[in-house]
């Protein structure tokens, strides 16, 4: 997807904003890690409906959309004045995958949670992330009884690129979801380096 | 109302520009519009939601209206110069100051 962008305005004093997503099947404790560590707060989106899906009022050769209006949430931390983490939980469902690239566009990285009765559940965000080349880690949530398995057993399970991080964590305590998100953002910085190291020179044969 | 009734009708921002989610908009200071600028009610609400730089999410959330919409009424106050429009970094190197701002905020949390 491409983009036109605004010019970027040097100003007296712009706060800056970090933007990070929380992917996962249904039910696997996203809305529950956001609330956590960060303040939720409401947002109002529109999901776009062509009338050809909805089935009446057809007017014959007029592309007519209709909208309708989603809820969702997302988290917010501020550090400090001029410094604030925003959290996005990504909609499960496959009517939202429209809003897949507007939530990633420009997001830091992304913690994709899995729950190991369900390990495929977190298979499409695995994949979305991997073919973006947002940076990445994936989060298990220990819930009370799920088998436990060893990280590695989940980076084998998932197929995951070598170095992508894999953590436990327990979404309903602080310091848990806190080593999570520290450790998106170590894996970013590293990833952001590395890129730089490899810019103008050729890639490695083979 | 229907949320986009408030922009006659327009889902894309006039300009084409794409306005990110967490990009911080902020109205200009002695603003003068152009002759030929019409400003509704729901631009005005929006123009005094930032007089202070916010971002657009914060924006959507606090005056209660779709992302969508507030987007093309952004765009529309942008094109009349009444608001600037401050893309979130993407340039590498601020890229990972931010990166480890955010690491450093973290660990302090």
């Amino acid at each position: 997807m491409h983009y036109r962008h605004f010019d970027t305005v040097e100003a007296e004093v712009m706060p800056a904003a970090a933007k990070i997503l929380i992917a996962g099947g249904f039910g696997v404790g996203k809305t529950t890690l956001v609330g956590t560590i960060s303040e939720i707060r409401p947002l109002r989106t529109e999901e776009m409906l062509s009338d050809r899906s909805i089935g009446v009022d057809d007017i014959s050769g007029v592309d007519r959309k209709t909208t309708t209006t989603v809820a969702m949430d997302f988290g917010r931390i501020t550090f400090r004045a001029d410094l604030t983490m925003y959290l996005f939980g990504t909609p499960g469902q496959e009517r939202f995958w429209f809003m897949w690239d507007d939530l990633a566009y420009g997001a830091v990285g992304a913690v994709v949670m899995a729950d190991t009765r369900r390990l495929a559940d977190c298979f499409a965000a695995v994949d979305y992330f991997e073919h973006r080349g947002t940076p990445f880690i994936v989060a298990v949530n220990c819930f009370d009884g799920a088998p436990t398995y060893q990280p590695e057993d989940v980076q084998i399970a998932l197929d995951l690129v070598p170095g992508t991080p894999v953590v436990l964590c327990d979404a309903r305590h602080r310091d848990s979801v806190k080593n999570v998100l520290v450790t998106l953002i170590r894996h970013a910085i590293a990833k952001s380096s590395a890129n730089r190291e490899y810019q103008g020179r050729p890639l490695p044969a083979g | 109302m229907r949320p986009y009734a408030m922009t006659k009708g327009r889902t894309e921002p006039a300009s084409g520009a794409y306005i990110g989610l967490i990009d911080v908009v902020a109205a200009v200071a002695h603003l003068r519009l152009p002759a030929d600028a019409r400003l509704s009610r729901e631009h005005r609400r929006v123009l005094s939601h930032c007089r202070q730089p916010i971002t657009v999410v914060d924006l959507a959330s606090d005056i209660d209206l779709p992302v969508g919409v507030v987007r093309v009424l952004l765009s529309d106050l942008s094109q009349y110069g009444a608001l600037r429009v401050v893309a979130t970094s993407r340039e590498p190197v601020s890229h990972e100051r931010l990166l480890r701002d955010v690491l450093d905020a973290l660990q302090a949390l």
